[in-house]
């Protein structure tokens, strides 16, 4: 089907390749799953997922909590927290300048949003990794917004929500980044003790030390279809075993099938569904 | 200073340091100063210390896990396997008495020959590793023993079977349940400190380095390879990652540093073993009178203060 496709194209358009981005800039996307071309304006309505095929498409933070939240009538925490670059680190430039950047074209002093909203009635915290602000990389910060969440929630007695996008700790940061890793699963100990609940969303991609920590811990532990989830990423898997992948490895089904995930569930049934478990743990909302 | 007092100069720093070891963290300040100072008798100012820390650290003759436990304890009992899947040789797990202490043993363990290296997996643990470490801590735990873990690893294995049982569940689960022992948990790096996959039997009450072992968020080659795209950079990176013991210590990461004999660990096992278990029993001596809530809670607050940010 993708071939009839790539092969009709090339016999009607004869604009070149600049023209045409320019063109269909913003208008058109190529799915990935069924490598059709979609409109965007279409994809608004199916939660950024392929009205053809299902595949999901990654949605940014705060896409991502209109998606799961009642209304946006919620309550920002700590949007002002901002790394202090401890290590002072420079690779092709600054880690300072590199934050900078990110922080004006996205919006966002960090990879991470952390709120307090309404989930079908139920007032619930959410924190939700932005994974264009350096791969949605767990610095300090990231650290310290989600362990504030968990302090919130163990407080308040609210079910606690992590959406995660990320490619694990943050490089630029050294061992302080490393350490959130522990920083926040102690956290999430005290979190299971107060018997508050935690649901883990897993999107594509979550790996590496974001996996290895929060993303693994929830009392639920749910997957988007089709999503990367792991602890090593592909590459370095195929560096270390010098051969190539099976197909679907470390897809969301995948991760489901050898027991890591209680559910893989579509963009579409998500609230439902966390509304659903947390309604078994809790009864029904207030 | 002529040769020979240069040289009683730095075995009276090193007695020093290991003395400072026992104190609490008010004893950085000094320790810092005394390490200064000794790179300087040493000759090593102003060189690429973090990459000769990383030779050091993963140096072929460098004392691993089963070396320090024979030493500190001579009757040491290994347990195996996660009752679950397997036992993974790239860690090692029992008891022992150190010095009179019962002590839960945990260390990453490489190999030193080809044979043995293939055995132990490179210390690149498998989840089943991670799991029965976690079982041998809960071990201890109920029965209100210390332990005290080795770490020593590139990093946890990326394989696919590593991957298929669930290599990142392993991992995060040790983190969070290690928080939740309730005996005294001491976390000695005594080589290299490979990510998550050391920081997986990372979380204690107390978290020493040996004075020539490194502790990573990535190896500084995978890091050249991103920034530099050339693994061969290895150097700038180390360097540009703080990863030395000193680094660490400054960053408020590690509550000391454990003292090696003159030019390193490999150079004298037995004195090494010596520091070692200096700054071990002390540490379960400091920590054996508080309670099984005390112990969570000062686990947990020392990692909740780790980070570095500000609001404008
Ligand atoms: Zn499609």
């Amino acid at each position: 089907m993708s071939m009839d496709w790539f092969k009709s194209s090339k016999k009607v358009a004869k604009v070149s390749d600049e023209e045409r981005h320019v063109r269909t800039e913003g208008l058109w996307v190529k799915c990935e799953g069924c490598r059709q071309v979609i409109w965007r304006k279409d994809l608004a309505d199916t939660l950024n997922c392929c009205p053809k095929c299902d595949f999901h498409f990654k949605v940014d933070a705060r896409t991502r909590l209109k998606y799961l939240l009642d209304d946006e009538n919620w309550i920002e925490h700590d949007a002002g927290l901002e790394s202090t670059d401890p290590l002072g680190f420079v690779d092709s430039k600054s880690y300072k300048s590199r934050l900078a950047g990110m922080q004006k074209a996205l919006g966002m002093k960090d990879a991470v949003i952390s709120v307090t909203g309404k989930l079908l009635g139920r007032t619930v915290n959410v924190c939700a990794l932005e994974l264009k602000f350096i791969g949605g990389s767990m610095g300090s910060v990231m650290g310290e917004k989600i362990t504030r969440a968990i302090e919130r929630s163990i407080k308040d007695r609210a079910p606690l929500i992590i959406v995660s996008a990320s490619g694990g700790a943050r490089m630029q940061e050294g061992a302080v980044s490393l350490m959130q890793l522990g920083k926040i699963s102690a956290s999430l100990m005290l979190l299971d003790r107060a018997k508050v609940p935690f649901i883990s969303v897993l999107t594509d991609p979550t790996t590496g030390g974001t996996t290895a920590s929060f993303a693994m811990l929830g009392d639920l532990n749910i997957g988007e279809p089709g999503a990367l989830i792991g602890f090593a990423g592909p590459r370095v898997i195929e560096q270390t075993i010098r051969q190539k992948l099976p197909e679907g490895f470390q897809r969301s089904e995948f991760v489901r099938d050898h027991g890591f995930l209680d559910a893989v569930v579509k963009r579409s049934e998500m609230r439902e569904f966390i509304d659903k478990s947390l309604t078994f743990f809790l009864g029904p909302a207030a | 200073m002529s040769e020979a007092q240069n040289s009683q100069r730095i075995a009276d720093l090193q007695k020093e340091m290991a003395e400072l070891q026992m104190s609490s963290s008010g004893a950085r300040a000094r320790m810092q100063e005394l390490e200064s100072e000794m790179l300087k008798l040493k000759g090593e100012a102003g060189e690429n210390i973090s990459w000769e820390r990383v030779k050091l650290a993963r140096h072929p003759k460098r004392p691993h896990s089963l070396d320090y436990i024979q030493r500190i304890a001579p009757d040491f009992i290994e347990i195996h396997g996660d009752r679950n899947y397997g036992d993974d040789a790239a860690i090692v797990c029992g008891f022992g008495t150190v010095a009179g202490e019962h002590v839960m043993i945990i260390g990453l363990q490489k190999g030193r020959d080809t044979k043995q290296k293939l055995l132990r997996n490179f210390g690149m643990p498998k989840p089943e590793g991670y799991r029965k470490a976690l079982r041998a801590m809960e071990l201890a735990s109920k029965f209100g023993r210390p332990i005290v873990t080795l770490l020593d690893t590139p990093g946890a294995y990326p394989g696919i079977d590593a991957e298929e049982r669930g290599q990142a569940q392993a991992i995060a689960l040790n983190l969070r349940e290690m928080a939740r022992i309730e005996s005294p948990l001491i976390v000695i790096v005594i080589g290299e400190g490979g990510s998550g996959g050391a920081l997986a039997l990372g979380i204690g009450n107390r978290v020493y380095m040996l004075e020539n072992a490194v502790y990573s968020v990535i190896s500084p080659e995978s890091c050249a390879a991103i920034i530099y795209r050339d693994s061969s950079k290895g150097d700038v990176a180390a360097a540009a990652l703080k990863i030395t013991a000193s680094d660490l210590s400054k960053l408020g990461l590690v509550d000391g540093i454990i003292p090696e004999p003159p030019g390193g660990a490999q150079e004298d096992y037995d004195r090494a073993a010596e520091f070692l278990q200096t700054a071990l029993l002390s540490a379960i001596r400091e920590l054996k009178g508080m309670t099984p809530e005390q112990l969570i809670t000062q686990r947990c607050d020392k990692f909740r203060k780790m980070g570095s940010f500000f609001t404008e």
